[in-house]
């Protein structure tokens, strides 16, 4: 599952960040703000318009994502609880 | 021991939003001097402070970044001025890497590369108070134990916050004690994730406030709703508190003017101060208003943390025409004027951006297009009702701001196809908690803002005033004149030699001599015209009452039409061109403005008059 299609307010971990390119510029920045393997994300908010851009919770910290850049963002598949 | 003459350079580094500026207003009061990185657009912040035993500090205040990794030009230079590699600026002896309390699984991970630089370190936890608040625990020791440099606590924003900071800098500043390096790498992530298990205790990821208020704000309707609101209290802010304000500054700069005419012999010196440099200082001061009034807004906005947020709300309507959320309040700004609008941009980081948003900033209708539009709508718009309850007079004012507006999304979206660099640019911003601002450092970023212009600014405004009142003035008319002195200056010479120019746009050699004083700012060509028809008038509004029936005989319906249009788009402004100039550093972008405004007002002003003389309206 990738971020963007994360339902709102529901946690989940993040399993990598994929390169569009090589040498992906906002993939690089995306793993150096925090997403990285291991780390729980939760999508909090979407804009008015289409839902763009999606405000992602990482870490401690909010940023606003447009929808192709959370969309490098893979999450890791849902265990069972 | 002898105290050193040189002072000791410290940096302030950290990411956006750590409350880095804060501390460095803490630490340098109003001791502070802001510039220019040398050949780069980027704000340099050096401030000077003198600690118990008389030792001066020289203190950086570093643009906020992310990582080394430079995304843009604010990280680039911070980058480099920490390696030590920008040209004209030594390495800092001591670095402050400065992390918010309450976002240390961020913040830590970039003091881990400013670490790796091998320059001597501090660490301070900001906002220390607010983390407390939140339940957040931080062991100072253990952090300091497992980072190898010392670890203060800052509180920005309160007296003596930054007080543990200032004892720690004397003696990292005698010690000159390296910090520990991470291999070359390493996996900074993990690094960070073990530090905060080892030191920081936090009850929940986020504070409930921000909660709270960011589903409210965020909302599609009522955030939209907020917005709104917001924006409409800024825009009567600048448009309408200015104006008594502005009102004053243009009577005492006419009063003070009159008296000095009054007191000095006339003559070319006279003349020199009154209307060169008086005149021009008042047309410099008249625009602080409005600038201080719009950056107390977007300061306080700023702080608080509301401005990234309504970036988020309407990012997705202004990417579409090439923009970003950003530009939002910008452009707003510049309905009332162009040049508080322009210098607001500095609040979008992405230079390309920016850039667009500088040029198409003019193309909103300032109010100083507004005396011009009511002379001519009055003069050729018939007073009458149209489709029931509109009036048509009022319905072609609104015509010619949506014409404006409309006309700068077309701009801004051509623009977006014919630029070079198409690449993906990255929103990806941070929106941060939200917060009180601070009175001292809401005052201390008004008063850089203020200094700017009138340095900046003003001194081109005022040269330029100066050379436009010698165009009007010499050489004077001969004794046995028969028409306005005007006629005989080198600005009536080059308006009648422009008449060539502008008569396919139905401008007659009046209009094209009262488009040179225009330049100074638009609403000064009602008078010049009232000048050039030779009416005496006391001020504007006389000038344009006793205007109206000359012009509404003198002119065709066409030109009218055509005149309106070129204020639409008339790069007329100087003062506009100055700050563009400023703002960009670059006399090139301020050509490539100037050429494509231009262009614009001829075009459309051209296609206005032939088509209004082919329906009859010549």
């Amino acid at each position: 599952m990738i971020l963007t299609e994360l339902p709102r307010r529901k946690p989940a971990i993040v399993d990598t960040v994929v390169e569009k390119q090589p040498n992906d510029p906002i993939a690089r920045r995306l793993r150096e703000l925090g997403f990285v393997e291991g780390e729980q994300v939760s999508v909090v908010a979407g804009g008015p318009l289409g839902a763009e851009p999606l405000l992602v919770q990482v870490g401690f910290t909010r940023f606003a994502l447009r929808r192709s850049e959370a969309a490098r963002i893979v999450l890791k598949p849902e265990v069972a609880a | 021991m002898s105290v050193s003459r040189i002072p000791l350079r410290l940096a302030l580094v950290g990411n956006p939003n750590c409350g880095k500026t804060a501390l460095f207003n803490q630490i340098t009061g109003s001791r502070q001097k802001v510039a220019n990185y040398a050949g780069v657009t980027v704000e340099r912040k050096e401030g000077r402070y003198t600690n118990r035993q008389g030792r001066e500090y020289a203190v950086l205040d570093l643009p906020g970044a992310y990582s080394f990794n430079a995304a843009s030009l604010d990280e680039a230079v911070t980058r480099d001025l920490c390696r030590g590699f920008l040209p004209g600026e030594p390495k800092p002896d001591v670095l402050v890497c400065v992390v918010d309390a309450t976002n240390l699984r961020l913040h830590l991970r970039f003091a881990l590369e400013v670490r790796n630089l091998g320059i001597p370190m501090i660490l301070a936890v900001n906002l220390a108070d607010v983390a407390r608040k939140r339940g957040i625990t931080i062991d100072l020791n253990a952090l300091e134990r497992e980072l190898g440099i010392p670890v203060v606590e800052t509180v920005a924003v309160r007296r003596h916050g930054a007080q543990a900071l200032l004892d720690q800098i004397d003696r990292t500043a005698v010690s000159a004690h390296l910090p520990p390096q991470l291999a070359e790498g390493a996996d900074l992530h993990a690094e960070t994730r073990r530090l905060l298990s080892v030191a920081v205790g936090m009850p929940s990821r986020t504070a409930r406030i921000d909660d709270a208020l960011d589903r409210w704000l965020l909302h599609p309707l009522f955030g939209l709703l907020t917005l709104a609101v917001v924006m409409f209290l800024i825009f009567q802010a600048v448009y309408a508190w200015a104006t008594p304000i502005m009102d004053g500054i243009d009577a005492g700069t006419a009063a003070l003017g009159s008296w000095v005419g009054g007191v000095l012999p006339e003559g070319p010196l006279s003349s020199l101060l009154v209307d060169g440099i008086i005149a021009g200082l008042g047309g410099v001061i008249v625009f602080l208003p409005q600038i201080l009034i719009l950056f107390a807004f977007i300061l306080a906005l700023e702080e608080s943390g509301y401005l990234p947020r309504a970036a988020f709300l309407l990012d997705r309507s202004m990417s579409a025409a090439g923009l970003s959320g950003r530009s939002f309040i910008p452009l707003l700004s510049s309905f009332a004027c162009a040049i508080p609008g322009i210098m607001a941009t500095r609040s979008i980081q992405d230079p390309r951006d920016r850039m667009a948003t500088i040029l198409v900033a003019p193309l909103m209708t300032c109010s100083a297009r507004l005396p011009v539009y009511a002379l001519l709508i009055g003069a050729f718009i018939p007073q009458r009702t149209v489709w029931g309850w509109f009036n048509l007079q009022g319905l072609v004012l609104f015509g010619l701001y949506a014409a404006a507006v409309a006309s700068a999304l077309v701009v801004s979206w051509i623009m977006k196809r014919v630029r070079r660099d198409k690449s993906e640019h990255a929103l990806m911003l941070e929106l941060p908690s939200y917060r009180i601002p601070h009175p001292r450092d809401l005052a201390i970023g008004l008063w850089e803002r203020a200094t700017i212009f009138l340095k900046r600014v003003g001194g081109i405004i005022l040269a330029l005033t100066v050379l436009l009142w010698f165009l009007l003035s010499y050489p004077g008319a001969p004794a046995d004149a028969t028409l306005p002195a005007i006629d005989y200056s080198f600005a009536g010479l080059i308006g009648h030699a422009l008449t060539a120019v502008f008569s396919p746009l139905g401008f007659n050699w009046q209009i094209c001599i009262a488009l040179i004083p225009g330049l100074a700012a638009r609403e000064v060509a009602v008078s010049s015209l009232a000048t050039v028809y030779a009416l005496s008038a006391a001020d504007d509004d006389a000038a344009s009452q006793a205007l109206l029936p000359l012009i509404h005989d003198g002119w065709s319906l066409a030109t009218g039409l055509s005149l309106l249009v070129w204020y639409i788009y008339a790069p007329m402004c100087i003062s506009t061109l100055a700050t563009i100039k400023r703002e960009t550093n670059s006399w090139r972008k301020m050509g490539m403005a100037t050429l494509y405004l231009f262009a614009l007002a001829y075009v459309a002003s051209f296609i206005t008059y032939q088509v209004a003389v082919r329906l009859g309206a010549g």
